[in-house]
Parts: structure tokens; C-alpha cells; sequence
């Protein structure tokens, strides 16, 4: 029976036919699904830290109501994809619950400080730019309220990236010390962004099933490789530098080569010391414990109204 | 420990614009049906998406069976006779 049903699930599958909630598959597949959506939620909803940080200190009107609607929309993008996960049968708590012990990781850019107002830039550039590499093809994910998730999100995002650069190239235009405000965030935020995309392909064992069950439709270095070459070129209209040595254009090859990645950071960071892994987890948490009080008089008021007969 | 208050799921339905239908568009979890609405408001109509937010406490929706869909959908397969193109009327006929 389950070998049949594994069959007809992977048919659907090849034929791109969106598995759905109530539908059959395999244990492995919900498994891994609930684990990467959840991740990916996580994101979303840590990734509010580090901008939070300088909505207060935005320098004008303008940017500050840009950044609240920003962080705003990865609010809304963590509910998008937790609502997604939970149609697999995990619960929100269970979630918020795996988060907040350090059970579930969250992508480990966000462990990074933002010193400066530039951060913003090299933050809306390129690791809203990496996200965007990544999320783009799960918009065709096997998986149907997923896909219509990222769908939701990509078309957002773009506005993100956008904001980003423009926030890089009015600095790029500065005075000298905004050029140098620029030139240091970018030189911050390059590596951890081409880490974002994760090991290196001979190094991530799951790829394979993760590819056959299209819930990845590119590789690790796929994609990386990809998002080189679109920021090496972009970079240029800045007239700033990629932090690379390495960084040349392989006509062979027709993409960049580009230099070797320090992994042990990379790991360093997953495993929880980068320079802000506690600190986010600390404000998380603290920010569901303040809040208690505020989901209990909710639920009993909800109740009371119940009760006198009168719905909303 | 503190006392687990979970919000209730809810079924979030939008109509983007006057004269079109409801349409799903995900969900969230509130207390009652007027937070869900707000809460609609924010998570799902952030740029102009809707004019119109219907809520539905998930638990109330009842769906047919992937399972059973071959037998359930099987009688309207074989009634092609139902679509205007079934039938054999020649190309002179103007207006139909």
C-alpha cells in the first residue's frame, strides 16, 4: 500500500501536479516540509531585529516609513509561511516553542550586527537579494500552500531589494565618509550573504530527495554561483567593490569565479556563536513572554463575549 | 508555567474587488472573529489586496476527500454532452 501511494505521490510530483494538505505523502516529505517552512519562517520574523534596530534613527520621514513597512511585510511573510507549515499538523506553539529553545535555527545572517544606517542598503541589496534568488523557484514548490506562500512573498520582496539600493547608491553619491559608510557595509554583509545559500553542494547530503520532491529546485552553488554573477555586475553602479580578491569573470565558464568560502564561520554562527545569536533569541523570547498577558485577556474576552451571547 | 491560551485557526476569504467572488487566501490564528478580521486587514491586505474580508474559524470548514475524488468526480466525466461544443451544427450558422 505505502510503496503504491509513494509511487502515485511521486507522479503527481513529476508531473508537477501541487500536493495539497489532505492529500497522501510520505512521512519524510511532511517532515522535511515542516522543517524548512518553519525555518523559513523563522527568518522572517528574527530578520525583524536587526532593522528594528534604526527605525528610530532612519535619517529622513521617507526611509523610516519604508523600514516600518518593510519590517512590517516580514511580519506578515513569518505568518504567511507558519500558516503554511501548520496545514502539515504542527502547531504554531510547537513552532514558536522549537525557536525560542534553539531546536529550530533561523538563517544565520541575521546573528550579524547592523552598525550603521548603511546596513540597511547591503541588507535590502543583497541579503534580501540572496533571499530572493532562493525563494523565487520555490514559487513552483510541490507543495501548494507553500508555493502560494512564496508566490505572496516574492511579489513583495522585490520592493525590498529596491529600497536597498537606492538606500546604497544615494550614500554612493555622498560625501566621502558615506562613501565609506557604504563601502564598509557592503564589505560586512557580502560574505555572510553568500553564505545564505548554505554548504556547498558536495556537502549537503539532501539536496537529492529535497530536488526529486521539488521542494529545491536549484542547488546550493546553483544559486549562489547565480547571485554572484547578478551582484558583481550591480555593484558597478555603485562604483564600489565586492570584498573578493578572487572575484574575476571566467569567459570559459561565462560566470564569475569567485573566492573560497570560511565555512568554520559559517558553522561558528549555525551552531550559535556568532556575534548576535543570543541577543535575538533573548528579544524573541522576551518579546513572547511580555506579550502573555495581551493573548490571555484576548482569549478572555473572546471568551466573555461568548458567554453574555454576543459575537463579534 | 503559564497556562497555554492557543487562538483559535481562522480561514481568511478576500474579494479584491467590487463585483469579483470571495477568494481564499490563507490563514491566521485570532481570538475572536473580529480580531481575525483585523488581523486579516494587516497580514493579507497591506497593499490595497481587498475590499471585502470574510473569516471562518477553520473548524468549521468541512472538505471533500482527496481519497475518494476519482469516485466522487467520476459521474460528470463521461457527459461531454454538457459543454456547446458536443454538437454538430455547421459553420453557415451565424449568432450561436
Amino acid at each position: 500500500m505505502d510503496s503504491a501511494s509513494e509511487k502515485l505521490f511521486q507522479d503527481k510530483v513529476d508531473q508537477d501536479i501541487r500536493i495539497e494538505p489532505k492529500d497522501w505523502m510520505p512521512e519524510a516529505y511532511r517532515k522535511t516540509l515542516i522543517r524548512q517552512i518553519s525555518q523559513h519562517a523563522h527568518s522572517e520574523i528574527v530578520g525583524m531585529l536587526p532593522e528594528a534596530n534604526w527605525i528610530t534613527r532612519a535619517p529622513s520621514l521617507r526611509r523610516k516609513a519604508t523600514l516600518i513597512a518593510k519590517v512590517q511585510d516580514e511580519a506578515g511573510h513569518g505568518l504567511y509561511l507558519y500558516s503554511a507549515a501548520e496545514t502539515l499538523g504542527v502547531s504554531r506553539d510547537e513552532m514558536i516553542g522549537q525557536l525560542h529553545s534553539g531546536k529550530a535555527k533561523y538563517s544565520s545572517i541575521f546573528n550579524y550586527p547592523t552598525l550603521t544606517w548603511a546596513d540597511m542598503g547591503a541588507i535590502g541589496w543583497l541579503v534580501d537579494g540572496a533571499a530572493i534568488m532562493n525563494q523565487v523557484p520555490l514559487c513552483r514548490a510541490s507543495y501548494g500552500p507553500y508555493a502560494r506562500a512564496m508566490v505572496r512573498i516574492c511579489k513583495e520582496e522585490s520592493f525590498h531589494q529596491r529600497q536597498g539600493f537606492e538606500i546604497l547608491l544615494v550614500l554612493s553619491r555622498g560625501s566621502e565618509a558615506q562613501r565609506r559608510m557604504c563601502q564598509d557595509a557592503i564589505d560586512r554583509w557580502w560574505w555572510p550573504s553568500v553564505m545564505m545559500f548554505g554548504p556547498n553542494d558536495d556537502a549537503s547530503p539532501h539536496t537529492a530527495q529535497s530536488m526529486q520532491w521539488k521542494i529545491k529546485r536549484f542547488t546550493n552553488d546553483e544559486l549562489r554561483q547565480k547571485f554572484v554573477d547578478v551582484c558583481a555586475e550591480q555593484v558597478k553602479l555603485l562604483g564600489m567593490t565586492l570584498p573578493d580578491a578572487a572575484l574575476r569573470w571566467n569567459e570559459e565558464r561565462q560566470h564569475y569565479d569567485f573566492g573560497s568560502i570560511n565555512w568554520e564561520e559559517f558553522w561558528n554562527v549555525v551552531n550559535g556563536n556568532g556575534p548576535c545569536n543570543r541577543q535575538r533569541l533573548a528579544a524573541r523570547v522576551k518579546a513572547h513572554e511580555d506579550g502573555a498577558w495581551v493573548r490571555e485577556a484576548a482569549v478572555a474576552h473572546a471568551e466573555k463575549k461568548i458567554q453574555y451571547g454576543k459575537t463579534a | 508555567m503559564e497556562k497555554q491560551h492557543s487562538w483559535p485557526l481562522w480561514e481568511i476569504f478576500i474579494r479584491s474587488k467590487q463585483g469579483l467572488d470571495h477568494k481564499h487566501v490563507g490563514s491566521l490564528h485570532a481570538a475572536d472573529a473580529a480580531m481575525a478580521i483585523e488581523n486579516a486587514r494587516d497580514v493579507y491586505t497591506r497593499r490595497m489586496e481587498g475590499v471585502s474580508i470574510w473569516v471562518v474559524e477553520s473548524k468549521y470548514i468541512h472538505a471533500s476527500n482527496p481519497d475518494d475524488a476519482a469516485a466522487f468526480y467520476d459521474p460528470a466525466n463521461d457527459k461531454v454532452y454538457r459543454h456547446p461544443t458536443f454538437y454538430d451544427l455547421p459553420d453557415e450558422l451565424k449568432h450561436m
